[in-house]
């Protein structure tokens, strides 16, 4: 029984990628499979999340013995809930995109279905060279997405993008070569590597941190290498948007919790307060950037970028590992919560993002207006999606920034009441530009002679998911801070876990 | 009914399913049905509130734990309700008000389109604010106290066609946002130093034997919790939204930004009462700030035209004097006041709604006068509210207003002044209004007077129900010299609720001369500034202002400063930032990388000059090269 | 004969094909070169075979003599093209890549 469980792991991975060779087999169906796809991912993901409250679920298999690679997942808390999240993003751009026409859809969806393959193949690796491998796989069909189904510009941007990652992700595996070639049994799994890079001496531990965090930094993405986002997501289809910003960007989170904090404990002793503070300037230069944007989209994504910075803070103040794993802050719960509703509230802005530019024909946020008198039920979607973006109480986003907040302020950093006020102007700026950004889309007069349709039914689906979550979770966040305590007790209990296995 | 306390959950659930019918329902539901849906829901609640209440004075109290909120292993936060004196007071304000408010919105809001949404929102307000004081610890007030900011910001913002009303609601939205993060950090403080948020926890720790935690960061949480009631509660310096927030109707106001929301501030800090008596340094600033936001906002009073102006200004002025009360410790005092303030403020903008509605949105008084003889009920009422918060004699604004004058008294001659000019100023400026609106001769056009008309029933019964009350709610606490028992002091007091800092009544205990002399002195110049304030606005004249007079209409400039202090230089420094900074500066960098990278290709490429010759001889040299490495690394 | 004759004489041979590939502009000459340079390192190979008794050498003569051959036909082939494009067989006059 427990080896079916752990085959859902393995499913997570190979049923998108299963699904995205057969849309390029059947090129009508594309867009069904992917749908049905969808949904069984969400399936998949929920029922592993809930699987994972009884203990970390594990698949192990041979892959590379030469080069001591093994194709092992690790299904932990941390882990399933961010697969889960993938489905749930996954199936509500699926629904979203029903009545949406793609050119060369097969092409589209098949891409669209590789990249989640190797999204969901990031979250479960637990094998250096695996997570590498996965890492790629999900940004290379993005390259495609965004270089051909994008806005204008968008060969120049996608190119800037695809070489920014691609350098960073270059310098992550120089780092996990590193690690490896010092590990005595020339191995890649996670455990090993994590060994070696904790007796490292500082200095050394500092250069491999260095080499693995840029990659992460980039994607997250930490300021300041945030300059290639606002335009990325400007620029690319918004399904590939959210794919992009609800999920991707969880892969950098997901890459500093699982493969720099526990690898690196000195470098965060000693520099943790550094980082801090570029998640926190971070937080407050692109709220304030964020206010000056006259574009919808580049406003969603300078929010974004704030949002991803209190979780960078709140990630660097749990200073040491040690600590996060025996649970003693509460930075780890409030990430693993917000992480989750991060990609629940950023995925709703760009659907109703995406809503307005098809009925407006424009993101300008000087020519939108008067869409409460004209789609109402989008007005009130884009009410409740922009204030669980500004973390309201009972809903969703307020429940993992508290727990971020006092998780910077119980940190061991001597700034740590300092950290947090600034962190917290992060709720006044973002109030600001997100009500300022819904005075200027739904209220005012209606444009005359325009004609804003209400959602559609699929559209209707789609935004029901996420407000639905917006609100469950808000009311309800136990689900969610429970898988962040069993399965990550302790690093030396997870390297059990896949030593047990292997 | 025993045990109705564990029931207490009764109270916001039928709010919310009030608000779940009219919200998911607002395009279907006939408005008749969505307004009696909203008014009922309230009317349940008020009456599971006044068992409670009932409950709660036979001795009882407890914590209804409902369901785990945010529990991990670091955090221990349930989501619980705890019922105690001091929160069924204040159940039974917001609902009963609540419920009149509502049936006043009925024919209020009779002509408007979206009165189902309005309703809807109007419910969820009411559950937040149940929420707000019911929570049995910070976090879940805290859910209210953004609760109801969020239903304050979408009622502003009410007529969203308007863009003056949308961004006062922003306005609003984003002020409260400031004193909700110093909230937040007084909560963290709280779970940093005691390790709980939850009342019945925390305060037992303060002052206890094992409290280690200095006295120092003790008035550091009271004053972080503070700063949050500036926002809420509209003081100094976060009070200007709350002028602006009468954007929105009429009821609104009264309910919302008169009544209940608005002292969310003082509830929270008369229930952190063992925390502030622990923070002396914490409470002065709390009765300064009262008393400059008391005198300041009078003064502005005094010169406004709009009529739901002064009463904003009035009730910011008002709130002012509940903090003095809070400052000098005179916990039940202030909540006295929050009582009797909920009665006759809100008869006041029910009132100033019933005139606007009767000029047809008419809100400027140049153009009202001597609207008394078209509307008898509204003057009659109206008149009651002045009199209640002018602090004459006899009505309720005048026992706990002369309460907190005596703990101002108290507390020192300076303060005690100031709160005495304060009353005087109040007396003063509501005489203005009511005479400016209901006496004389009419100065608007002729229409407008051909409009005029007494208001529904359903909108003048509310009004009478308040008269009402403004009168004799204020003969539950009277002074020790009129009545052996204080009866609102020894409900609040069940149980220990609510406690008036020892020392503050006792100081009159054997001064009983003092106590009569104050309630004269009170007495005296409350009626002398009425009078005068009706005297001086008979016969009036409207004249451009000059000088100081200027300065109050002109609300002392504070939002001009604002704006020129914190709003322009953000909105600079955000272009700034994205002009500079964003794509010169960091994209200028990044993309300098890659203008690198083709600079130096530019320049390689021209190595390959295409003279096959040139490449021949560098080949040769390279094998030369070679070689000669090669020889010199392994000498033979 | 001593065998640093054949060195002396392959050692002329290629520096001659080197000098001449040098400062040679035909591409025809300069090919000839190129098979100098060539022949003189087989020369070696046979003159060291001999020297050392040893027939390894000289399998790589034919393995130098079957590329060389192999060479050839294309590089003429290469030079055929290029007079018809151009009516040259002068190498500066092929520097297109340089634009």
């Amino acid at each position: 029984m427990q080896s079916e469980i752990e085959m859902t792991l393995l499913l997570l991975i190979l049923l998108p990628f299963a699904a995205g060779l057969l849309c390029f087999l059947f090129r009508p169906a594309a867009r069904p499979i992917a749908l049905a796809t969808a949904a069984a991912l969400m399936g998949l993901g929920i029922s592993a999340a809930f699987a994972s409250k009884e203990g970390a679920l594990v698949f192990s298999q041979p892959w590379l013995p030469q080069l001591g690679a093994s194709f092992s997942l690790l299904g932990d808390g941390l882990s399933t809930m961010l697969t889960a999240l993938t489905g749930v993003v996954i199936l509500a751009v699926m629904l979203m995109q029903m009545n949406k026409p793609v050119e060369n859809a097969h092409a589209f969806y098949g891409l669209l279905m590789f990249s989640i393959a190797g999204i969901n193949g990031v979250f479960l690796a637990a094998d250096g060279l695996l997570f590498y491998f996965f890492w790629e796989l999900a940004l290379i069909p993005i390259y495609f997405l965004c270089s051909r189904w994008g806005g204008e510009r968008r060969i120049q941007v996608t190119f800037k993008f695809f070489v920014y990652t691609f350098v960073g992700s270059l310098m992550m595996l120089a780092g996990l070569i590193y690690l490896y070639l010092q590990t005595p049994t020339h191995s890649y799994a996670w455990h090993e590597l994590a060994g070696v890079a904790r007796s490292l001496p500082a200095g050394t531990q500092l250069w491999v941190f260095v080499l693995v965090f840029v990659a992460f930094a980039i994607k997250i993405p930490v300021f300041p290498f945030h300059t290639w986002q606002p335009d990325t997501y400007e620029i690319s289809a918004p399904a590939v948007t959210i794919v992009l910003s609800a999920l991707m960007v969880k892969m950098g989170m997901y890459g500093v919790i699982r493969w720099v904090l526990p690898f690196f404990p000195d470098v965060l002793t000693q520099y943790g307060n550094v980082f801090i503070t570029l998640g926190v300037i971070g937080i407050v230069y692109a709220s304030c950037l964020a206010i000056a944007q006259t574009d919808l989209k580049r406003l969603i994504a300078y929010s974004s970028i704030a949002h991803m910075g209190l979780m960078v803070a709140g990630a660097f103040s749990m200073k040491s590992p040690d600590v996060m794993h025996a649970g003693i802050n509460s930075s780890y719960s409030g990430l693993v919560v917000q992480m989750f509703n991060h990609g629940i509230n950023i995925a709703g802005l760009w659907l109703i993002a995406q809503m307005i530019e098809e009925r407006y024909g424009t993101r300008d946020l000087r020519k939108l207006g008067g869409m409460a008198s004209g789609a109402p039920w989008i007005s009130a979607t884009l009410v409740i999606v922009a204030f669980a973006n500004i973390s309201l109480p009972l809903t969703n986003g307020f429940v993992g920034e508290f727990m971020l907040f006092n998780g910077i302020f119980q940190s061991a950093s001597q700034y740590h009441i300092l950290f947090m006020v600034l962190a917290g102007t992060g709720i006044i700026l973002g109030a600001a530009y997100m009500l300022s950004m819904v005075r200027s889309v739904a209220y005012g007069e209606l444009a005359e002679g325009l004609i804003t349709p209400d959602l559609s039914a699929n559209e209707g689906w789609a935004m029901a998911i996420i407000i639905t979550l917006i609100i469950f979770l808000g009311l309800y966040p136990q689900p969610l801070i429970q898988l962040a305590q069993p399965g990550f007790l302790s690093w030396n209990h997870v390297a059990q876990l896949v030593t047990g296995l292997v | 009914m025993q045990g109705m306390i564990q029931n207490a959950w009764l109270v916001p659930l039928f709010p919310l399913i009030g608000f779940l019918i009219n919200g998911l329902g607002w395009k279907v539901l006939p408005r008749k049905v969505g307004g009696a849906i909203g008014s009922l829901s309230v009317l349940a609640s008020f009456v599971v509130s006044l068992l409670l209440f009932f409950e709660v004075r036979a001795g009882g109290s407890g914590t209804v734990n409902l369901f785990p909120f945010i529990v991990s292993n670091t955090l221990n936060i349930p989501f619980a309700f705890q019922i105690d004196a001091l929160s069924s007071l204040f159940l039974l304000i917001i609902t009963g008000v609540g419920f009149l408010i509502h049936v006043y919105s009925v024919g209020y809001m009779a002509e408007e389109e979206g009165m189902v949404k309005y309703f809807a929102f109007l419910n969820l307000f009411v559950f937040s604010m149940m929420l707000l004081v019911m929570g049995a610890n910070y976090l879940i007030l805290f859910i209210g106290w953004e609760g109801v900011g969020l239903c304050s910001y979408l009622l502003i913002g009410f007529w969203y066609k308007n863009h003056d009303y949308t961004s006062a609601g922003r306005k609003s939205f984003v002020m409260n946002r400031i004193g909700d993060l110093a909230f937040i950090v007084g909560m963290l403080l709280v779970l940093y130093c005691y390790g709980t948020l939850t009342y019945a926890d925390f305060f037992p720790q303060i002052g206890a034997s094992g409290d280690l935690v200095s006295t120092n960061a003790k008035e550091w949480i009271a004053i972080c919790f503070f700063i949050g009631a500036t926002g809420k509660s509209a003081q100094i310096p976060l009070f200007t939204w709350l002028p602006d927030a009468m954007a929105g109707p009429t009821p609104v106001s009264a309910l919302i930004h008169a009544a209940t929301m608005v002292t969310a501030g003082i509830y929270m800090i008369a229930r952190s009462h063992v925390l502030y008596d622990a923070a002396p340094m914490a409470r002065e600033i709390v009765a300064w700030v009262g008393l400059a936001t008391a005198l300041l906002t009078a003064t502005i009073a005094l010169k406004q035209y709009d009529i739901k102006k002064v009463l904003a200004y009035s009730t910011v002025s008002q709130l002012g004097f509940m903090f003095i009360a809070l400052g000098c410790g005179a916990y039940t005092t202030a909540v006295f006041h929050v009582m009797t303030h909920a009665f006759f403020k809100a008869l006041l903008f029910l009132g100033a709604g019933s005139v606007i509605h009767a000029m047809g949105g008419e809100q400027d008084m140049r153009s009202m006068g001597g609207l008394g003889r078209k509307m008898r009920i509204t003057q009659i009422t109206f008149l009651i509210a002045c009199l209640a918060i002018a602090g004459i004699p006899g009505f309720s604004g005048f026992f706990s207003k002369d309460e907190i004058v005596s703990a101002a008294y108290a507390h020192g001659g300076l303060l005690y002044a100031g709160a005495l000019l304060g009353s005087v100023l109040t007396a003063f400026y509501m005489f203005r209004l009511y005479t400016l609106t209901f006496t004389g001769s009419f100065r608007g056009t002729h229409e407008q007077e051909h409009h005029l008309h007494e208001s529904p029933a359903n909108m003048t019964l509310p009004l009478i129900v308040l008269a009402i009350l403004s009168v004799v709610g204020g003969y539950v606490g009277m002074p020790a010299v009129m009545a052996p028992h204080h009866l609102l002091s020894d409900f609040l007091g069940l149980n220990g609720a609510v406690v008036n800092e020892a020392g503050f009544l006792e100081h009159f205990e054997a001064l009983h001369h003092q106590e009569w002399m104050l309630i004269g002195i009170s007495s005296a110049v409350a009626i002398i500034a009425s009078i005068a304030g009706w005297a001086a606005h008979r016969k009036p004249r409207f004249v451009p202002n000059k000088g100081l007079a200027l300065a109050f209409e002109k609300k002392w400039w504070v939002d001009e400063l604002y704006d020129a202090v914190v709003v322009r230089p953000i909105l600079a420094l955000s272009s700034a930032f994205d002009r500079g900074a964003e794509r010169k500066g960091i994209d200028g960098a990044v993309n300098g990388v890659g203008k690198l990278v083709r600079w130096g290709a530019e320049r390689m490429r021209l190595l390959q000059s295409g003279q096959v010759g040139y490449y021949l001889f560098v080949m040769v040299l390279g094998i030369a090269v070679l070689l000669a490495i090669g020889f010199f690394a392994n000498p033979l | 004969m001593p065998t640093q004759y054949y060195l002396f004489l392959a050692l002329a041979m290629f520096c001659i094909g080197v000098m001449g590939t040098l400062m040679r502009r035909n591409a025809i000459i300069i090919f000839m070169c190129i098979e100098l340079m060539l022949n003189a390192v087989n020369l070696l190979l046979v003159a060291f075979s001999k020297m050392y008794g040893h027939a390894d050498a000289q399998i790589m003569v034919f393995f130098i003599m079957v590329v060389a051959a192999a060479e050839v036909s294309v590089g003429l082939a290469v030079i055929v093209l290029m007079y018809r494009k151009v009516h040259s067989v002068d190498i500066n006059i092929l520097n297109r890549l340089k634009h």
